[in-house]
């Protein structure tokens, strides 16, 4: 299945991005107060969905393999973390590029800001103790007890991070907010967030298939699968 | 055979828990040794000022003790894993998560509350407003109970493993930010003169769901561990 999808999700993925970055960079209209700094934003937003979406994958795909002992769901745990990592980090590294021009600063100890740092500390947390067990069997259960705890833990890391904000002091610098966002602009970042998305599972399928090759290596019926194709 | 009850059967643990913890008392008073020298190096790294030392104490109190336990964390279950008496917990008719709870009631006895009756002390020393300590000693009681409990599921999570110290610190530390962000808002606040209930309120909150959850995820990570 995953040698059907992935090309699809891949090349859909290309598509939307390339249409997506074409209508962000050069269709939507320049930003009446950012100007042209705005643009940053088609990369941003996606990615910083993309985070959260990603550990919601990742969480999920884990319990069902602990509860239902699937080993395929612990192999796509396995193959989302590095993936969200990514994308937590690229958000976090684009808010901060974005932030610099329009802020002033790379980093204000902002609620989401720090939510986003906290959940890139999860994902590195998950993937250490995934890599310190040398038992995978251990290592699978282990990390997907880990990433569900994890998931109860990211509301209460969320609101607390904002009621610290909130009580420390007033916002020193007025964030964008919602801004009632223009159809011009928002067509394009609708695109660059489905893009992203179909990218995510592009990466999702490519590397769980690697993931299950790799455990499965020495099994009979990759041989044969392996023989039969070649 | 006769079973004992539930309630028998957490008694039991925690007083052997206890007895074992006074026979090496010196292993259980190093994170309390580690809390009150963490907190001295503030004053020496940063300037002896006390109009500094009051501004900064809250934190300073606060990262010292999240960081102790920490440390205690590490020796949570490692004894009773590497001689075997882990394995018999776990094969006992009683539910592991109860005996693991009070393993960690035991454990916050010895490692927890010592930090939250050496707070004024430590306050005191760093200029703390003297109405900001009750608050502090209130906010700590409820935030270490909470602590140990995070502490002793991620420390049954890593407990086999070889390199477990680095990771453990890892996986704790983003959990229990909360606590630590009520807690020095706690006594922040406190110092400033302001009502604290609800941050309390928090904070009591918090440790009631570690008290209700984390006892079955402590029994399910030991498990894994085990196997």
């Amino acid at each position: 299945m995953s040698t059907t999808l992935a090309p699809w999700f891949g090349w859909l993925a290309l598509l939307l991005i390339v249409a997506g970055t074409i209508g962000g960079l050069f269709l939507a209209p320049a930003d009446y107060q950012q100007g042209d700094g705005f643009r940053i934003i088609y990369v941003h937003v996606p990615s910083a969905w993309l985070s959260m979406f990603a550990y919601v994958v990742m969480a999920s795909s884990a319990a069902v393999g602990l509860i239902w002992r699937i080993k395929l769901c612990h192999s796509l745990a396995a193959a989302a973390a590095p993936v969200g990592a990514s994308f937590t980090f690229l958000a976090l590294a684009t808010g901060s590029i974005w932030g610099k021009p329009m802020w002033g600063t790379w980093w204000v100890w902002d609620a989401r800001l720090t939510a986003e740092l906290v959940l890139l500390f999860l994902y590195f947390g998950y993937m250490a103790l995934r890599a310190a067990i040398d038992d995978e069997n251990r290592a699978d259960r282990a990390s997907a007890l880990l990433a569900i705890i994890g998931v109860i833990n990211i509301p209460i890391i969320k609101y607390s991070v904002e009621w610290w904000n909130t009580l420390h002091q007033p916002a020193t610098i007025s964030k964008i907010g919602k801004p009632s966002i223009d159809t011009e602009m928002l067509i394009p970042l609708l695109l660059m967030w489905l893009g992203f998305t179909c990218y995510f599972f592009f990466l999702l399928l490519v590397r769980g298939r690697a993931e299950i090759l790799s455990r499965e290596r020495n099994k009979q019926w990759l041989k044969d699968a392996l023989g039969a194709t070649s | 055979m006769d079973v004992p009850g539930l309630g028998q059967a957490f008694a039991a643990q925690l007083v052997r828990d206890l007895r074992l913890g006074f026979r090496h008392i010196g292993q259980a008073a190093n994170p309390l040794v580690f809390f009150v020298m963490v907190t001295t190096l503030f004053p020496l790294a940063l300037s002896p000022s006390p109009q500094l030392l009051a501004a900064i104490a809250p934190g300073v109190v606060w990262v010292s003790a999240l960081l102790a336990s920490l440390l205690a964390a590490e020796s949570l279950f490692r004894q009773d894993v590497e001689d075997g008496t882990m394995e018999q917990l776990a094969l006992s008719p009683q539910p592991l998560s109860l005996l693991l709870l009070a393993k960690t009631t035991a454990h916050w006895l010895m490692t927890g509350l010592p930090l939250v009756i050496m707070a004024p002390v430590v306050g005191h020393a760093l200029f703390l407003p003297g109405e900001a300590v009750p608050t502090t000693m209130a906010a700590l009681a409820l935030a270490t109970p909470t602590l140990s409990l995070v502490g002793g599921m991620m420390a049954a999570l890593t407990v086999g493993l070889r390199r477990g110290g680095g990771l453990l610190s890892l996986l704790i530390l983003p959990v229990v930010m909360p606590v630590l962000i009520f807690g020095a808002r706690a006594t922040d606040m406190a110092s400033g003169g302001m009502e604290t209930s609800g941050v309390l309120s928090l904070l009591a909150a918090l440790m009631l769901l570690a008290l209700s959850l984390s006892p079955l995820a402590m029994a399910a990570a030991m498990r894994i561990s085990l196997d």
